[in-house]
């Protein structure tokens, strides 16, 4: 009598918790569902030509994204330009040169304090330096610095771990033909870790577009169409920030448009990042 | 009788030794300049602490101490403290915590033990793209979806509910625009739940499925093998992830920024606005005039580094190095 008792309470347990797990997980998707399905329903009203023919506008009048689309792809641009050379060469030193050594271990740790620190802190010392110190205004090259901080870590990460799955083989074919260290690592190891460096490029790609804090205080904002990096540029995150707390209507759903080309841009870029992991890990 | 050997054969030719491979003379500078990249990465980091050390010291010599726990912020009057941001910022996190935890947990043990094989992948790669999706957009959702409807269908009820003077209407007690403390909680918690989801799962899938599979072999319902089998196996690395998450969460700054309400008084209660360090800093410090303003403003990030420093540093040390992808 007693077993049938605790068999019946240990079932109707179980079927609590597997019930609690059936929930959560529809909450979970039902809570990220309607974000996105918002993020489409008040995004798509706003989308027009005008957002990539028009430049940011004044409330009332007609307007559209144009500078603020062109200044976040240059920032960008700028930005992964840095932060792949910096992070290939950096995360290269940590996987061929660094060994065990203490030094090696320090700026693993220090990389992974970067990886993960508030982006806003990062925002804060590149301002302090560029903006107060060296140019003494905001300037697009400064959003870029504070963007490639963002995305350097990533860079030296996923280089530092690819290229430790090398097969040692290759090394020793580079240095049995005669080639000196610097061209194996560069001509064989480099060439055949591509894939996987391309992956966390674009990882970091995906981090750095969306990002909005570290531009507020060092690319600023900037209502006219610009090509020039040394002064205040335009941005998608800051037209965001400031007409989604704007009081004006036609400001908010240009907002809205422009949350909708971030959350579609860094998603498709991580699907491509994704993809091409995969392939790499099948082949 | 002795052994000669001709080593005239064998013997290197003259100069062969010497011999260095063809471009051999770029390897130092290759070696140096990758260095001096990895260097680089010290120095940001450096820099940002150092930084954050100089342009906090005239708040910090004014203030000492105390910055921590002055409950005023004043630019008028030029008295800055740094409980009510500090507060905000603890607050939200934790409760962040609180209410994505059990969810994550939920959605982690769904996806490994019961969800249909076919939409295990998809699920779990819906999951770990909506990790990436950049905070601003939760925000915008926050302040135009969640809070209006968390205002009319919580806030007003709750209010018309309580009678004056009774507990109820001290805690529920503000203007009832959705834009509070436990809104700007929940929006962090929805934030953080895919990445939280997304490593437990990879840590559940971690325990060898002989050890869950002798679990269930001893007749274990797959709550006993979940709670007493697959999670002491992973517990120390979870508490890690859920570090982690935590760590996000206090830095987060845009999500938050629009939806909290930005007040800087001493929160009174849940459903009071107030501000976090870092949407403090986001909103005040490209407008800031007075040295002082600034400096207070720096200072501020400066405890935030030290916060998110010691949550990171701990989550490092139990979960071994995080995974990027």
């Amino acid at each position: 009598m007693q077993s049938a008792a605790l068999i019946a309470r240990r079932k109707i347990g179980n079927g609590i918790f597997v019930a609690f797990c059936w929930l959560t997980a529809a909450i979970a998707l039902a809570s990220l569902a309607a974000i996105l399905f918002s993020l489409v329903k008040e995004g798509a009203g706003g989308m027009t030509w005008h957002i990539f023919t028009m430049d940011t506008p004044a409330s009332g009048s007609e307007g559209g994204l144009r500078n603020a689309i062109v200044g976040s792809i240059m920032m960008c641009v700028m930005a992964m330009f840095i932060a792949v050379i910096v992070g290939v060469l950096a995360g290269t030193w940590l996987a061929e040169y660094a060994g065990d050594s203490a030094y090696g271990k320090i700026v693993r740790f220090v990389n992974d304090v970067l990886l993960s620190a508030p982006s806003i802190l990062i925002g804060l010392a590149i301002s302090y330096l560029l903006v107060t110190h060296v140019f003494h205004h905001f300037s697009g090259v400064a959003g870029s610095v504070a963007l490639a901080v963002l995305a350097a870590p990533v860079v030296i990460r996923t280089t530092e771990d690819v290229l430790k799955l090398q097969p040692p083989a290759l090394r020793e074919a580079g240095v049995a033909l005669g080639s000196p260290l610097a061209s194996t690592i560069r001509r064989i190891l480099w060439r055949s870790a591509k894939t996987g460096i391309l992956t966390g490029a674009l990882l970091a790609f995906a981090r750095i577009s969306g990002e909005t804090a570290p531009l507020l205080f060092t690319a600023l904002n900037n209502q006219n169409f610009s090509w020039d990096m040394t002064k205040p540029m335009a941005n998608l995150p800051s037209v965001i920030f400031q007409g989604g707390l704007s009081a004006f209507d036609d400001l908010r759903k240009l907002a809205w448009a422009g949350a909708m080309i971030i959350a579609f841009a860094v998603l498709a870029i991580n699907i491509i990042a994704r993809t091409l992991a995969r392939e790499n890990r099948q082949s | 009788m002795t052994l000669t050997i001709d080593r005239s054969e064998t013997a290197p030719q003259a100069g062969a030794d010497k011999a260095k491979p063809r471009g051999g003379a770029l390897d130092p500078f290759f070696e140096a300049l990758c260095f001096a990249c990895a260097t680089l990465m010290l120095a940001t980091l450096c820099w940002v602490l150092v930084s954050l050390l100089i342009g906090g010291w005239p708040a910090f010599h004014k203030f000492g101490v105390k910055f921590l726990f002055i409950t005023s912020w004043n630019p008028v009057t030029e008295v800055y403290g740094a409980a009510g941001p500090v507060v905000g910022t603890l607050i939200t996190s934790f409760m962040a915590l609180v209410i994505s935890l059990p969810i994550a947990f939920g959605v982690a043990v769904f996806l490994v033990e019961f969800c249909p094989a076919v939409l295990r992948r998809p699920i779990g790669t819906a999951v770990e793209l909506l990790a990436g999706i950049p905070s601003i957009v939760y925000g915008m959702w926050g302040l135009f979806v969640l809070a209006p409807w968390f205002a009319l269908h919580v806030q007003i009820p709750l209010l018309t509910m309580a009678k004056p003077g009774s507990l109820l209407e001290k805690l529920t007690s503000g203007i009832p625009n959705g834009a509070n403390i436990l809104t700007a909680s929940i929006i962090l918690a929805i934030m953080i739940l895919p990445f939280t989801a997304a490593v437990l799962r990879d840590l559940m899938l971690t325990v060898p499925p002989q050890v869950r599979e002798s679990a269930y072999g001893l007749g274990s319902s797959n709550m006993e093998v979940i709670t007493k089998v697959s999670l002491p196996y992973i517990k120390r690395s979870a508490i890690g992830a859920v570090m982690l998450g935590l760590g996000r969460a206090l830095g987060e700054t845009m999500a938050v920024t629009f939806i909290i309400g930005n007040s800087h008084a001493f929160p009174k209660n849940l459903f009071d606005s107030g501000s976090t360090i870092a949407s403090t800093i986001a909103n005040e410090f490209s407008e800031a005039t007075t040295e002082m303003h600034t400096s207070a403003l720096i200072l501020l990030g400066l405890v935030l580094f030290l916060i998110t420093f010691a949550v990171l540093a701990m989550a490092r040390a139990l979960l071994g190095r995080p995974k990027v992808v």
